[in-house]
């Protein structure tokens, strides 16, 4: 088969001059100079990554508004209101989420190397984990002493945990999704891309939680 | 002989039998392939151009008397609303989304985009984002009418809880940046992953590298303003406090969050423009393009810059003075990368043997108008010069000569000079010539004419004024109706030639874009052979390339 070749003069500056300098991980994410549309996991990883940067402006944008806020007022709870406080059902629930990123990385990982049952084992744990946090979320709100539109506190508390709190929602449908998926055969292969796709999205959040938790409890005025 | 074997492909008639020209219908359809889902965008736009455009003509007819007598004062306020939101979110932006989705991966020797299927859904997304925005001209309180910024408090102030014209503002507004937000992720992955073999980063086409920067301002700053959206709306519906003054809120901080998008969505909107320019203008000037490296780089450095500028909005808004000093410099930084860009344009077509047809007419037209939205943009830059005609009609002046003199005109160029690759066909000439004149003489009245009623101080956004500005004021609305005009002998060729128009050869401009040589159309994988790059774009220095021989026998 003949191919259509276009004139011949060497551009000097390629892309894959620079990925020879670039660390693994990198490499294995950005692509060559071309002939890489066949590479669909490594596309799509690309995607995904390029959609969490999008993500977590949207987080930024809502960060920064009650930083700014928060540096504007020094009235900041309403009279009587107690704000939210650090007590250790919440710690718990910090450390569960956040431990659960330690879990389903193993998990992935144990897909990648095949092992099929270990991968459930963990992938389970997760979704236990994430629902836990869940719940625990639900349950601190219900007994929070203020509501969403009490002053800024309610406004602004309320939308960042409940924004959140969407997003592990979604991790933990995502990886219900991909457990079930798992038990259809021949659906399964080696590192299957939902597996991973649903793995960062998982470490992100997890990520989002750290400024988060940080911003509205460890931050008392 | 690698060399002659390859190229021949540009007299070469269109094999008549491709099977997608015949298929009218797939436009209708729900599909997936890039080319379709381009026309898609590009027509569905323009319809919404056509609307923006009729609106435009009524806030025209009222401003013709100093009375406000044509529409009422919230109908008024409606129709500069609406028009602002449908111009920029549902005629520019999405319009150059569609461009790039036709051209992109052809450009670049992909099969099509990266994710297909996410294409045709964020595609999807529009119409009804659309209708639903002029869905609310039906409620009893009519649309929105705090102007497409929405600035809160104003935007606040209507009553809450119910379904109201703000109310469903925002909810199309979020609609449609998840649409040009899968959109982004799309374009990013596809110039990343899918260049054909060969195609370096600097074997690009400026069109791309256009595309790639202004989608990476649509990744990075598109979601600031679809949060601040989502504040907005809870405070409109849900009773939340971010934006409300007299309840310890800051709407200050919305002013931030939607001028950190909207003004590099000023570049999203410009910057595929100018890859038109840098695409059409040595294609007909017969020269490579010039410099063309520091344009690549220029397009991805206006882009950066442009992230660190959105303040210039703000300089009436309490903004502290050290604020005003630095966002001025920053501003006033942009047109440097800028000028860059101007100076390529000139030195390409700089002693050349022009070819003055129709995109060309456009694009030197666009290009040039430019220049002028440029500097009046330099002086708006200028704190203590903006201070003095903020919100006046200088600054509607100023944006529309970038908005209209230029990026639409931008966009008239790509429709005709891409025109035969998308049909099959060859638009009529002299039809194209007649749009040119009637669109290039009356927008230069139309607009002109709103820097002088700006330096006398007549403020936006009335239906009513003193009656000493009228003068300039009949003489911006007639402009307009002539514009309004020219837009009838365009869609007549576009219409007319797509069905009866002569069959356009495979590269009708002898181009050197790889889009030029695939068939017209191009089949639906887009080529027979990935085609193998072996060279830099705009090679037009090449004898072969050098003379404009057997094109197409028209006129
Ligand atoms: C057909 C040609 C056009 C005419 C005659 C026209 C005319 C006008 C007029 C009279 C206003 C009202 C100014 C005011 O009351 O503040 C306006 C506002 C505006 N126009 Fe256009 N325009 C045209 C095309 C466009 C295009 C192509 C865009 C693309 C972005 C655009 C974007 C805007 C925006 C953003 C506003 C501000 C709306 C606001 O104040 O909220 N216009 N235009
Ligand atoms: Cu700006």
């Amino acid at each position: 088969m003949q191919r259509r070749t276009i004139h011949i003069d060497e551009s000097p500056i390629r892309l894959e001059k620079w990925r020879q300098y670039l660390p693994n991980w990198l490499k294995r994410f950005l692509p060559s100079g071309g002939g890489n549309a066949e590479d669909h996991h490594g596309k799509g990883i690309f995607g995904f990554v390029v959609f969490l940067l999008s993500e977590s402006i949207v987080f930024l944008s809502f960060i920064l508004t009650y930083v700014a806020l928060r540096l504007t007022h020094t009235d900041w709870l309403p009279p009587g209101v107690k704000g939210p406080d650090l007590s250790t059902f919440v710690m718990i629930n910090t450390v569960i989420l956040l431990s659960s990123s330690f879990v389903i990385q193993p998990a992935e990982n144990a897909l990648r190397r095949n092992q099929l049952n270990k991968f459930r084992f963990l992938w389970l744990t997760t979704i236990a984990m994430g629902t836990y946090f869940l719940v625990g979320q639900g349950i601190e709100w219900s007994q929070l002493d203020f509501g969403l539109t009490t002053g800024l506190v309610g406004s602004t508390f309320y939308v960042l945990t409940g924004f959140h709190g969407l997003h592990v929602l979604t991790g933990v449908i995502l990886q219900v999704t991909m457990l079930v998926r798992s038990f259809i055969p021949g659906n399964y292969n080696k590192g299957h891309f939902g597996a991973s796709v649903t793995t960062l999205f998982w470490h992100f959040v997890d990520i989002v939680w750290v400024f988060l938790f940080s911003l509205l409890y460890l931050w008392q005025a | 002989m690698t060399h002659d074997s390859s190229i021949n492909t540009d007299g070469e008639l269109n094999n008549s039998s491709n099977e997608s020209e015949q298929n009218w219908r797939r436009y209708f359809s729900f599909s997936t392939d890039h080319k379709v889902i381009g026309v898609q965008y590009m027509a569905m736009t323009f319809m919404f151009f056509l609307i923006g455009g009729l609106l435009a003509m009524i806030i025209r007819a009222e401003l013709l008397t100093p009375e406000a007598n044509v529409v009422d004062r919230p109908l008024y306020n409606g129709l500069f609303t609406m028009h602002g939101t449908i111009m920029i979110f549902l005629w520019i932006i999405p319009f150059n989304a569609g461009l790039a989705n036709y051209l992109v991966p052809l450009m670049i020797g992909a099969r099509d985009m990266a994710f297909p299927l996410l294409n045709a859904i964020a595609f999807w997304i529009l119409p009804p984002a659309g209708l639903l925005l002029l869905s609310s001209f039906l409620l009893p309180n009519g649309t929105a009418q705090s102007g497409w910024w929405s600035y809160p408090p104003i935007s606040l102030q209507v009553p809450p809880g119910y379904i109201n014209g703000e109310f469903i503002w925002i909810v199309s507004l979020i609609l449609i940046g998840i649409s040009s937000i899968m959109g982004a992720i799309n374009f990013l992955t596809t110039i990343f992953w899918m260049r054909a073999p060969g195609m370096t980063f600097f074997r690009m086409p400026v069109f791309v590298w256009s595309v790639m920067s202004a989608q990476l301002l649509q990744l990075i700053n598109l979601p600031a303003l679809t949060g601040a959206l989502i504040l907005l709306l809870f405070d409109l519906s849900l009773g939340t406090q971010f934006f409300k003054p007299l309840e310890n809120g800051d709407p200050v901080i919305y002013q931030h969050l939607f001028w950190f998008y909207s003004h590099p969505a000023v570049y999203i909107m410009a910057l595929p423009a100018f890859g038109i320019f840098a695409e059409v203008l040595p294609a007909f000037a017969r020269n490579p393009l010039f410099g063309y490296r520091s344009v690549a780089l220029a397009t991805l450095g206006i882009a950066l810059v442009s992230i660190f500028v959105w303040v210039h909005h703000m300089f009436t808004s309490a903004t502290p003075n050290w604020m005003r000093m630095t966002f001025m410099v920053t501003s006033m930084l942009v047109a440097v990368p800028t000028g860059v860009k101007a100076f390529a344009w000139t030195a390409t077509i700089w002693r050349s043997k022009l070819h003055l047809e129709t995109p060309m007419l456009f694009a030197m037209g666009g290009a040039t108008m430019f220049i002028f939205g440029g500097i009046t943009g330099v002086m708006l830059a200028a704190t203590p010069f903006d201070i003095h005609v903020n919100n006046t009609y200088f600054v509607v002046g100023h944006f529309h000569y970038v908005v209209f003199n230029t990026i639409t005109m931008a966009i008239f160029a790509a429709i005709y000079f891409w025109f035969p690759k998308i049909t099959g066909r060859m638009y009529s000439e002299g039809w194209g010539k007649l749009h040119f004149w009637l669109t290039f003489i009356p927008a230069n009245i139309t607009f002109f004419s709103m820097h002088p009623l700006g330096l006398q101080g007549m403020l936006r956004r009335i239906s009513s004024y003193d009656p000493q500005y009228q003068g300039w004021n009949i003489i911006a609305s007639l402009g307009a109706f002539l514009l309004g005009a020219s837009t009838l002998p365009f869609i007549a060729n576009i219409v007319g030639s797509w069905l009866y128009g002569p069959r356009a050869v495979n590269n009708p401009w002898h181009a050197t874009g790889l889009e030029w040589i695939t068939s017209s159309p191009p089949p639906r994988d887009n080529f027979e052979e990935i085609p193998i790059v072996k060279r830099p774009p705009y090679d037009y220095g090449d004898p072969k390339y050098s003379v404009l021989e057997n094109s197409n026998n028209r006129d």
